[in-house]
């Protein structure tokens, strides 16, 4: 397997407490890969270990068999939309150019090249025309939109984006399962973290089951089974008629407040919305 | 028109025009980083941190803005430094530094038989006094900053605007937001004989906060905050020399109507556009 991102017997700690438990774990070049587990599963610390934004307690992450901390070619990472300063004098436009700074380019000025991707980035989001708006006159989703528009515009070999369905309109989750396919024709890595087993089983090529350890990895069909479902879940699932169904909801009133994947309850799907029903 | 050309006949009144356009303009440009950044409790704080500098410099006989420039580069690395153990939080942190470095000043400065007088300029500003020297190093400071703002513009923005984004990057937001502290610190100090200490965070808050209502891009609003800063630091030294008033409060009430003006005014976000509505 030509394998791109390597985790070995990694733990990460989150304020204070382990959030990882000695995670390993391969991912194959231009594979998409769905992250799925309960709230405080340790979905979000995969992302932000990923990126260097949390230190490893221990183990070591490894893209292209070198260690990531040297690695100089772009991971772009979508945190959830809560993270920024909304009310910021920025347009639409400003921010998708964002992602075309970066390491050695800081001191120069933006090329017509440059441009012309922070064009072609906001055009494939559908969102060309909110070019000059303020950021924080649009909508959640077309929020969300600007920011893997920026994604985009880094030409990353890895692309993570944390709950990009979780609270958004159609239109947004349309124009983001767009933005995937097109990924793949072009060979990106794709991290996707999610509450939709529905969406994880059907168009990701491999799934990662998470509870504060690895609980599974590999094509949904051999990770989504009873044993591993219920040890991620456990009393969220239910066996109807030797069904085994799992309510996953963003708030399940389980979270831990103010953990490490906390969502918002006012962003929150129906309450089976988020439900995934698995052979 | 003679009354504008008047005042400036006389040679310390020119030198007071220079050191005010100077203070107008970079105290509203690095204003719009400290409004933004939600970072006025910071500024006041610096201002008033560097009076034991003054004093020191004053009892020594040195030049009153070098020890206020080593008093503010010492303070801001100060609180810099605590916040980063993150045992304190960065307001707890500024408070502490901001209280004892102006309790330290006002013992010094109570040790001293003839300071009232001195006392005051530090505090509000004594533009008429600007001297030559005084001008070389406010010229020199406010091009230093202005020039690193321009310099560091992307870095600058994006952790202010997203600094996990900027994390992701590699930029050492740590060392960005130490060097944002400096430059403040300096604009304080080229403010020291215009507005004073007390002053300082308003000629650093209130033209931002007023071009931010004007626009929606940062670099315009730093074009546009430095035009209001200018304005008012120049309006303020007619008013002190036709009402005969303090000038650095003058500078600071007319930067006070400009924001009043803009809030209630302006297209889209003033409050008589809202009631329209």
């Amino acid at each position: 397997m030509n394998e791109l991102l390597e985790l070995r017997n990694v733990s990460v700690s989150y304020g204070g407490r382990p959030a990882l438990d000695s995670v390993n774990l391969s991912i194959a070049h231009g594979a998409q890969v769905a992250v799925v587990g309960p709230n405080g599963a340790g979905k979000s610390t995969l992302f932000k270990a990923l990126v260097g934004l949390l230190p490893l307690r221990s183990g070591q992450i490894l893209i292209h068999g070198r260690p990531a901390a040297e690695y100089s070619d772009p991971v772009a990472y979508v945190p959830q939309r809560e993270e920024v300063d909304w009310r910021f004098p920025v347009t639409v436009a400003d921010v998708v150019a964002m992602g075309r700074y970066g390491r050695r380019r800081w001191l120069k000025r933006l090329s017509d090249a440059d441009r012309e991707l922070v064009l072609k980035s906001l055009e494939r989001l559908g969102i060309a025309n909110l070019a000059r708006r303020p950021i924080g006159e649009l909508s959640g989703g077309q929020q969300q939109r600007v920011f893997l528009a920026r994604a985009l515009a880094q030409e990353p070999h890895v692309l993570l984006l944390d709950e990009p369905f979780t609270g958004v309109d159609i239109a947004t989750r349309k124009a983001t399962l767009e933005l995937l396919s097109g990924l793949r024709a072009r060979s990106v890595t794709v991290l996707v973290s999610t509450h939709d087993l529905d969406l994880a089983a059907g168009r990701f090529d491999e799934v990662v089951l998470l509870n504060g350890r690895l609980i599974s990895a590999g094509p949904p069909r051999e990770v989504f089974t009873h044993e591993h479902l219920q040890a991620a879940f456990g009393g969220q699932m239910v066996v109807v008629d030797g069904k085994a169904i799992v309510v996953d909801q963003c708030c399940g009133g389980h979270g831990p407040v103010g953990g490490v994947d906390s969502c918002r309850c006012d962003t929150c799907e129906p309450p089976d919305g988020g439900g995934g029903e698995i052979r | 028109m003679t009354w504008l050309t008047e005042p400036f006949a006389l040679g310390f009144m020119q030198k007071a025009l220079v050191a005010s356009f100077i203070v107008g303009v970079v105290c509203a440009v690095i204003g719009c980083y400290i409004v933004l950044r939600s970072m006025a409790f910071l500024g006041d704080a610096l201002a008033h941190a560097i009076l034991p500098g003054v004093a020191i410099a004053y009892l020594v006989g040195a030049n009153l803005l070098a020890g206020a420039l080593i008093a503010g580069l010492v303070v801001a690395v100060g609180i810099s430094f605590v916040t980063r153990a993150g045992t304190v939080r960065e307001d707890t942190a500024i408070g502490i530094f901001f209280a004892a470095a102006l309790a330290l000043g006002v013992v010094l400065i109570s040790t001293m038989r003839t300071y009232a007088v001195d006392l005051t300029h530090v505090l509000f500003g004594n533009v008429l006094g600007v001297t030559a020297g005084d001008l070389w190093i406010s010229g020199g400071l406010a091009l230093v900053v202005l020039a690193s703002i321009v310099l560091l513009y992307k870095q600058l923005l994006v952790i202010s605007f997203d600094p996990i984004m900027g994390q992701t990057l590699g930029l050492h937001t740590h060392a960005l937001r130490t060097g944002l502290f400096l430059m403040l610190a300096a604009t304080i100090v080229v403010s020291l004989k215009t507005v004073g200490v007390a002053l300082v965070a308003a000629m650093l808050v209130t033209p931002p906060a007023a071009a931010y209502l004007l626009t929606h891009r940062l670099p315009v609003m730093m074009v546009v905050a430095a035009l209001i800063g200018a304005v008012s630091a120049v309006a303020g030294l007619y008013a002190s020399y036709y009402l005969d008033v303090a000038s650095g409060g003058a500078t600071v009430l007319v930067a006070t109507a400009i924001f009043v003006l803009v809030f209630v005014f302006a297209p889209r976000r003033g409050v008589l556009w809202r009631l329209r509505r």
